[in-house]
This record gives C-alpha cells, structure tokens and sequence, in this order.
C-alpha cells in the first residue's frame, strides 16, 4: 500500500500535465462529437500530425511559437480533407474521418523523415513544457501552469467565436441541419469549418503532447478518439449538472482529462500491466456511452394519458 | 411575385418506387397573395413547397421569386427571400439553443454571417417586444431552450423565425397539422395577423378545407402534380365545403375525397 501511494504520488503531478494536455484535445473532440453532432475519426491521425510536426520544425530551427502555428494549420487542413471528403463527395462522417486518418498515417511518417519516432534533444530548443518540469521549478516555469494557461486561452477563445454569427451557425448545424439551411445557413460550410477548427486545436494539443514527451511518435493518435472522448463524458457525467454555460462546459472537458490521466496513473501504480490500459478505456467508454440509451429505455415513464397537452 | 413555369419533378427514378409528383406544374402569385393549397395524400402539395425552397433541384421547369431566377440557386441561397415553417414542429427551430439564439439566426437569414455578435442587446429588447405579439409569455423566456418549449410554442415560435425579416414568400406547409385544435387555432390566429399586417405573399398547405375556405384571398387545389382548381375573389368568399369536396369528385373520376380531406 505504501509502495503504491509513493509511487501514485510521484506520478499525479506528471499525470496532471498530461490530464491538461489531452483535455485541450479532449476539446477539439467536443466541437465535433458535441457541438457538431459528427463522430470524427480524423483526430486519430491529427494527434500524431501536429507533433510530428512541431517536433521536426523546432529541430530545424524555428521557433516554439512558429512550429505551434504550423501545427495549428496543418491540423486545419487534416480537418478540411475530411470536410471535403463529407460533405462534397458525400461520404459519411466516420468513414471519412477514418480515410483521413489512414492516409495521414504516411504523411506522418513522412513529416518524421520515413521513421517512426523523432526524439528532441532536452534543452536544445525553447520548448515550453517538458515532463521534467512538473516539479522543483518556478511555478511560471511549471508544465501544468503553462498548460493551464493555454488551456484558459482556448477556452476564451472559443467562447467568444461560438457566441458571433459564424460560430452560432456552426451551432445551429449540429442542432438541426433542415432549420439552419431554412434560415440561410450553408451547412456544407459550417461543418468543414468545425471540422477543421476541431482538428486544428487537436494538433496544437498534438504539439504540446509531443514537446512534453520529447519526442513525436507515428502511432502517438492511436486510440485518441476514445481518450478524447472519455474526457468529455467523465467530464459531464461529473460537473454536468453545475452550470450550462458553454465556457463552463468547455472547463469540465478539462477537468475530464485530467481525471482520466489521474485514475490512469492510480491504476498503473496499482500495479496494472499498462498493456492493458486501452481495452479498459475503450470498455469504460462504451459503457458511459450506454448510459443515456439504458435511461432513456429503462427508466423512462410511461407518459399518462391526456399528458400530450404539450401538443 | 411568385411564378412556377411547367415544373416536372419526378422521385425514385427507375425503381418500384417511382412517382412523378409534379407534372408540368405552372403558377403565379401575385404580391401580396395569401393562397391557401389543398388536396389529397400525394397530390404533390408539399413538393411544391419544397421545389420553391430548392430542397433539392427540379428536373425541368423555372422558377422565379420577384422576377428572380432561383431554379439553381441552392436551398440556403433560396432562403434570403423566404419564410418557412413545416409540419413538424421539431423541424423550424434549433433545440438545444435559446430563443432569443434562434431569433438571432432568423434576423440573419440572407446574410453574410462572420465575427460579428451572434446577439446585440438592442436585438434582445427588439425580440422581447417581438414576442409579446404571440401571447404565449415567451417574452419572459428569452433564455429558455427551445427544447423545452410545446409544439404550438415552437411553430409560433417559428412563424416568427420566419417573418422576423420580411421574407418576399411564406411557405406554411401544415404548420398547424401536428397541433390540437385549440393550439392549431391560436397560431393560425397569429398567422392571419403577420401576414395581414406585413402584406406578406403567402403559400399555406392545410389539409382543413375550413381553413382553407376561412383564410387568404385565393385557394388552389391539387391533385396528381397539378392544380386542377384555382379560385379567387369573391368566389372563393362563397365557398362551401360542399363545392370542395364536390369539385375533388369530378377531379378525380369519382374517387371520393380521402380521410384526411374529410377532415374538417
């Protein structure tokens, strides 16, 4: 037992960074699967595409807030494939999603100069975060503060974006796609934008990931889309009732990751073969995922006779 | 205002399935016009309706709103000059946003949309007022989801939506279909009250012969992909049920008006 709370103890703050990290992409999830309405699998590709990216620009010479930028964009143009894939060659989300990623899968490979793992020399560049910097340095200096801060800064930012025209027609799509076109909205557009908005802050979580890491990994999106996920649904399940507030709600994907990050670590600590780690994510996933349809099916009532006065 | 030039459309091309539900359709409204359409199941009522909103392209045939040519102009394109509200109430309005939200989409229907404020605070007070108009107290729920709104609430809701910006047509198929008469009755109240009070060119779908008799200054009739009765003017005021129904019979070779056209 004391063997498990020292070492659970050395990991949380670790397991905290990297909780923030996922959360930003956990984020990138929400647009799509919550706002949008679309399961996308592109971020499977895109969460290996925005490090690999970051990674290889920084080691050649650019700096931290370029390599960032670029991963942004390319994590946009990721997105916009899938777009167009969707939405002009009418191909289903998910399948669409799953075409990107697989094709993203040699881009990737490319961008790591054909291997399959770029690590970074630590202290060679300005990265910004590291997993050595959890701990004993200025709190500024700190990775979870640093995180935290980005994190706050997104939120922010998608806040005010989802509360102007364009962002309120991005919403409106995902509520209803007959009403939107009725009130002029081109729903075509509105979901390529949210797509590529959604893949673009993906990879900027991507490049965070992998500066922490100090390396960028081809296989580093596998499994992402059920990360991201169980983010956002550990994340409602928990704080849900709290508040609607779109910017609250963007917090509690947050807090969803780090959650998840945390119970990881617990559970690694407790001395669980971390082989078996995404079969447990995926199972408490589906899980989750089940519990608004076993509601809907086993607990509803049976509505009263003369009760469709709503009518 | 509106004019419908020989429009054929035609579904499910090659199967079992097959219907041709326009058949050379022509019309022409005039500005200010408030038709009222019958006609039985499959007449092809709401497919007019649709072909005007450009729900999808028509496979021959123009047509023009206000002497301009819409016939390829996309469905979000379209809507700068139209009003719609459907059948189903869960159609017009977006659930999981406000009211005052959905409002704020209406009002900027044929726009461009960018960074500017999805909502203003002199747009609230406008919809407050708005609202009161429909005595229903949604002035004081601006807030609320439209989810959590009643079917008669949300197509009032909608017959707002669509006549917050002054559209060149309105499109009402059944809106009050999926209503209790008593509801049906109070926003069909409110639609006569719009409509007069905008001097909006109106298409209005009402399988309620009454109805169709009781409101707007001229009524059509449909069947098989065609209008096979137009009134107008004095005429259509001295309208009985009777002659309707008398009028389908001939129509039809003697095929009785069916369930749903009884229905009155």
């Amino acid at each position: 037992m004391l063997k498990f709370i020292g070492a659970f103890a050395n990991a949380f703050p670790g397991a905290c960074a990297q909780g923030l990290v996922w959360g930003i992409m956990a984020i990138g999830v929400y647009i799509t699967y919550k706002v949008l309405d679309l399961a996308d699998l592109t971020v499977d590709g895109t969460m290996a595409t925005g490090g690999a990216v970051c990674i290889m620009m920084m080691m050649s010479g650019h700096s931290i807030g370029v390599s960032m930028l670029a991963a942004f964009c390319v994590g946009m143009l990721a997105g916009l494939v899938t777009g167009i894939f969707h939405t002009m060659m009418g191909i289903p989300a998910i399948l669409a999603g799953i075409l990107t990623q697989l094709g993203l899968y040699s881009i990737n490979l490319q961008i790591l100069d054909g291997k399959a793992n770029q690590a970074m020399a630590f202290g060679k560049y300005d990265q910004l975060i590291s997993l050595r910097w959890v701990r004993d340095v200025p709190f500024y200096q700190n990775t979870i503060f640093v995180v935290g801060i980005f994190a706050a800064v997104i939120i922010g930012v998608l806040y005010w974006f989802f509360g102007t025209e364009l962002g309120s027609s991005i919403r409106a799509t995902g509520n209803n796609e007959q009403m939107s076109r009725a009130q002029g909205i081109n729903t075509n557009v509105t979901k390529v934008l949210g797509l590529m908005l959604s893949n673009g802050i993906v990879a900027l979580s991507s490049g965070l990931l992998a500066q922490y890491q100090g390396f960028a990994d081809v296989n580093a999106g596998r499994g992402a889309i059920v990360i991201g996920l169980a983010a956002v649904i550990i994340g409602q399940v928990i704080f849900g009732k709290i508040s609607k507030n779109f910017a609250f709600k963007l917090l509690t994907v947050i807090f969803g990751g780090i959650i998840y990050w945390v119970v990881y670590q617990a559970v690694i600590s407790a001395g669980m073969d971390a082989n078996y780690m995404k079969l447990i994510s995926a199972l408490v996933v589906a899980i989750f995922l089940a519990v608004p349809y076993w509601k809907r099916k086993y607990l509803t009532k049976p509505v009263k006779r003369g009760g469709a006065a709503n009518a | 205002m509106l004019k419908l030039d020989q429009i054929w459309k035609t579904f499910n091309v090659g199967t079992v399935n097959e219907k041709t539900a326009l058949q050379g359709l022509s019309l022409e409204l005039q500005e200010g016009d408030f038709v009222t359409v019958i006609g039985g199941n499959g007449a092809g009522k709401s497919t007019m309706l649709n072909a005007v909103a450009g729900v999808w392209p028509v496979d021959e045939g123009r047509i023009s709103i206000d002497n301009i040519d819409v016939t390829k102009l996309p469905e979000h394109r379209r809507a700068a000059y139209l009003g719609r509200v459907f059948q189903d109430p869960m159609t017009g309005t977006a659930a999981n946003m406000q009211i005052q939200e959905n409002l704020a989409l209406a009002s900027r229907r044929g726009t461009f949309r960018f960074l500017r404020a999805g909502i203003t605070k002199a747009e609230r007070e406008m919809y407050q007022e708005k609202l009161k108009v429909l005595d229903l107290g949604l002035e004081d729920r601006m807030t609320s989801k439209v989810g959590l709104l009643s079917g008669g609430q949300r197509q009032a809701l909608t017959l707002l939506m669509a006549t917050l910006k002054k559209p060149k047509l309105l499109l009402l198929d059944e809106h009050t279909a999926a209503l209790d008469p008593k509801t049906a009755a109070k926003v069909l109240d409110a639609t006569d009250r719009i409509v007069g009070r905008d001097h909006l060119t109106t298409l209005m779908i009402t399988h309620n012969m009454k109805d169709a008799i009781a409101h707007g200054n001229r009524l059509i009739m449909m069947y098989e992909g065609n209008i096979i009765y137009d009134v107008s003017g004095e005429e259509k005021k001295r309208l009985k049920v009777a002659d309707l129904l008398a009028k389908f019979e001939q129509a039809s070779g003697g095929e009785f008006a069916n369930d749903r056209m009884m229905l009155t």
